[in-house]
């Protein structure tokens, strides 16, 4: 079965899950008692394992499967949920992800198999067998009906009826000679079963962890292709008792029914005797054409994957936005039939209202699809509680993180960016931030830490705070620091506001961290938060109070697509200046330019201002001015001020970003194009640069 | 056999720059369009036009005169605007007239070893022979190479 079409879905869901089960995880580190949560993770579990089986993903099937029995162990309360079986589960966990990633990235799971996690996780189990074969003798004296009713019920399938041949039924004998168990198992499957083959799988699986599979009936390759109905018959050799089958298999999901009974020895009628080696060689022959047409599929598979590299980004869109995208968009055609009816009409009124009309749908198409590509912060925010508790782990402290306004919506380009940063963040506040448990207590304070994480809208800007109730900024330390590294004289420092001074802390490799830890004080954050955050187009603002706690406070723009601009004319050309970079518009005379070391400059209020010709910068044409006056727009780079000449202001405007496309990606001053309303190409200003 | 015949056959469109006729693989050509304005772009290339809008696309459009280094000219109602997708870049040249689409089959495309040289000459894989008719065949390839010391324009 070619699954390659699948896979998106595959990787939407399992990425789904996979968050759930980290949640998850993080309640059952708290509650380890709590049953419910246990049953959501062994639920996680099993849908991975099944998801996975189908699409030819054996290691991660196996993992999960694994996993899976000590969830079913810990359900069952034959083992308790400790911290570590919960860092075990973590580890699956992050091997699943890996699983994951390499999925996403070339189509197959990889080569790593895990054995360690898999042999802890079955050692886990081997503690708790002990137990369990207690039990397990408890319970088969118990149901001795539900085996005769079993007895009736199998004359009343006819699969039932199922014929050893020779070798097989060598087998079973020799396993009856061995005390082991023969049992004859019916497996009837919910007829709403959809993956019957897959399903199949999960119960073969099940039923080779007791005992070893010697006949199916219809054979494994139908069963397989999914040729048979839904029931299908299996002779096994085992040493469990029929109630281990029994429970097992219907602890998997859309069975309806299973049937197990013993062979009688009437039917194991004595064959010609063969030579045990004979039957062993057989078998062994057998196993490995089974596993060898298992490799081969699991190839196939990955081969028809592999042509697939990357899956695509995608976007889950709520249907009832690509309703409202759907009725603007016929309110687009008929407003399009309107206008050709008005064609020819002198009637001005008419063709005025029909404009307001037009411009109306499309402020609310624009609205509509700026909604489609909007994701939740959840999306980056539901990896930090894990993220938080293996720092507080690592550093030996008690740190709660709380999470509010998860379902505040960025646009997906934002949301893909901002992860990065706010990780920087987060550690920053669990590691310098937060102070050990005793330090805590000594200052009175709780002895949790406490990070709150909070995302919000204003305006047309998302805010995200990062907030600790840790120890603040130490101001005066960064202060000295400034000024042992040389980024400030000593003198001047003593005069600089607070403000000023934590600015410092957004310079490249600056720490006040004496120790590096491998969490943070490397001094490769801040500055990288501060850069990533203006690329996209927001600011970071900081707020401490020594001893209190800090905040970090991230503003960013809704959307990169859409811009307020500034458009200006450079000699005959039209320019975009993104107004958010811009801070005023001044007239100066040319007496008012200065030079300084070589520079042209002015003088705004006391500041001094470089001055940037952007006609000759732009190598723009020259054109003859007659005006005296110069136009200067005065733009922010960061904090420091420049002012770029331009010929004359054409307004303010909102403009759609658009790329210059591949084959002029790398040029330098321009940071996209835009469409104005004339239909002309309006080329946008890449401030950053351009400044000086 | 047809597909044999069509395997061997390509189609060309055919274009103008003055008195010469060049071919382009009909495969990379998107549209052809009318002359329009285009924004120069700055710090790029000379034979960089600038870019245009073409139904809210903003596609960047080469002069190929100037690439191939031939005197200007003025532009008149043929000239036209050939936009082209290769390997996901989509451009557009600027042509003094577009001809016609020709069928050509690989036996009537010849190699050009050097009978001229040109600077035109890198561009070129092939010459292609109708009837009487040389048709000049370009290679897109070479066409979007903007080295980097041509990027920076200084």
């Amino acid at each position: 079965m070619d699954m390659s079409q699948y896979l998106e879905i595959f990787i939407d869901e399992t990425k789904e899950h996979l968050q759930g089960l980290n949640q998850s995880l993080l309640q059952l580190e708290q509650n380890p008692e709590d049953t419910s949560v246990l049953n959501e993770i062994f639920r996680v579990a099993h849908t991975l394992k099944g998801m996975s089986g189908t699409m030819g993903f054996t290691k991660m099937a196996k993992l999960t499967h694994d996993m899976e029995n000590v969830l079913q162990a810990l359900r069952n309360n034959q083992i308790k949920a400790t911290s570590k079986l919960v860092d075990l589960l973590f580890k699956c966990l992050d091997a699943l992800e890996n699983y994951t990633d390499n999925i996403v990235n070339s189509g197959s799971e990889g080569s790593n198999e895990y054995n360690d996690i898999i042999m802890e996780l079955n050692n886990t189990i081997q503690m708790k067998s002990s137990a369990d074969v207690q039990q397990k003798t408890d319970s088969s004296g118990k149901k001795p009906s539900d085996l005769a009713e079993a007895l009736k019920e199998q004359n009343q399938h006819p699969t039932a009826a199922i014929k050893l041949n020779q070798y097989e039924q060598n087998v079973a004998n020799k396993a009856k000679e061995m005390n082991m168990n023969v049992f004859k198992i019916t497996v009837v499957l919910n007829k709403g079963c959809v993956l019957k083959s897959a399903r199949t799988f999960i119960i073969f699986q099940t039923l080779e962890r007791h005992g070893e599979i010697i006949k199916s009936e219809p054979k494994v390759e139908d069963i397989e292709d999914e040729k048979f109905d839904f029931e299908f018959t299996v002779v096994c050799v085992t040493k469990e008792s029929a109630e281990v089958f029994t429970r097992d298999i219907n602890g998997i999901a859309e069975v309806d029914e299973v049937i197990v009974v013993p062979m009688e020895t009437a039917e194991l009628k004595t064959p010609a005797e063969q030579s045990e080696d004979t039957s062993v060689e057989e078998n062994t022959h057998t196993e490995g054409e089974e596993a060898h047409s298992h490799e081969e599929k699991s190839e196939s598979n990955t081969a028809s994957q592999v042509h697939k590299t990357k899956t695509g980004k995608t976007v889950r869109v709520d249907i009832d936005r690509l309703d409202v995208l759907m009725n603007l968009v016929s309110e687009l055609i008929i407003i399009k039939t309107r206008l050709a009816c008005l064609n020819g009409t002198e009637n001005t009124q008419t063709y005025n209202e029909t404009i307001e009309y037009l411009e109306r749908i499309t402020t609310s198409l624009n609205d509509a699809v700026m909604k489609v590509r909007m994701v939740p912060v959840e999306m980056v925010f539901n990896r930090f509680p894990r993220m938080i508790r293996d720092i507080a782990r690592d550093l030996g402290k008690e740190i709660q993180l709380n999470m509010t306004g998860v379902e505040t919506e960025l646009d997906r380009t934002v949301i893909d960016e901002i992860g990065d940063p706010l990780i920087h963040l987060l550690r920053n506040s669990a590691d310098h931030g937060i102070e050990s448990k005793e330090k805590r207590l000594e200052m009175g304070k709780p002895a949790v830490g406490h990070i709150n994480l909070r995302a919000y809208q204003d305006g047309d800007n998302v805010v995200i705070e990062v907030e600790d109730d840790g120890q603040g900024i130490n101001i005066e330390k960064v202060k000295n620091k400034a000024i042992e590294r040389g980024l400030v004289k000593k003198e001047i420092a003593n005069t600089l506001s607070q403000k000023d001074i934590i600015d410092f802390l957004f310079k490249p490799s600056f720490s006040t961290s004496d120790s590096i830890t491998n969490i943070s004080g490397r001094g490769v954050g801040l500055d990288v938060v501060k850069t990533k955050i203006e690329q996209l187009g927001g600011i970071v603002e900081v707020e401490t109070e020594a001893g209190k706690g800090s905040k970090f406070i991230i503003r960013l723009p809704l959307t990169l697509a859409i811009i307020q601009a500034l458009l200006v004319m450079v000699g005959n050309e039209k320019y975009a200046i993104p107004l958010s970079s811009t801070k005023e518009i001044i007239k100066i005379t040319p007496e008012q330019i200065k030079m300084v070391q070589k520079q042209e400059v002015i003088l705004l209020r006391n500041t001094v201002v470089p001055i940037v010709r952007l006609d000759k910068i732009l190598e723009v044409p020259p054109v003859e001015r007659t005006k005296k006056d110069m136009t200067v727009v005065i733009v922010k780079k960061g904090e420091k001020l420049s002012g770029f000449l331009v010929d004359s202001l054409i307004g303010q405007q909102e403009i759609v970003i658009k790329s210059l496309g591949k084959l002029l990606s790398g040029v330098k001053w321009i940071a996209g194009a835009t469409i104005l309303g004339d239909g002309n190409v309006a080329l946008i200003l890449d401030v950053n640069l351009l400044a000086v | 056999m047809e597909e044999r015949i069509n395997a061997e056959t390509k189609q060309y469109v055919v274009f103008k720059l003055g008195r010469e006729d060049y071919g382009l693989d009909i495969q990379k050509v998107t549209t052809i369009e009318r002359m329009m304005p285009a924004a120069r772009v700055p710090k790029t290339p000379d034979y960089i036009r600038g870019v245009i809008n073409l139904r809210g696309e903003i596609i960047p459009v080469m002069d190929v005169r100037k690439k191939f280094e031939l005197p200007p000219v003025e532009e008149t109602d043929e000239t036209r605007i050939i936009i082209l997708k290769f390997d996901d870049i989509v451009f557009g040249i600027i042509v003094d007239e577009v001809d016609e689409v020709l069928d050509l089959t690989e036996e009537s495309i010849e190699n050009v070893s050097s009978f001229t040289n040109d600077v035109s000459m890198d561009y070129i894989y092939g010459v292609g022979k109708v009837g009487d008719r040389i048709v000049t065949l370009l290679n897109l390839e070479k066409l979007t190479d903007i080295d980097d010391e041509d990027k920076q324009g200084d």
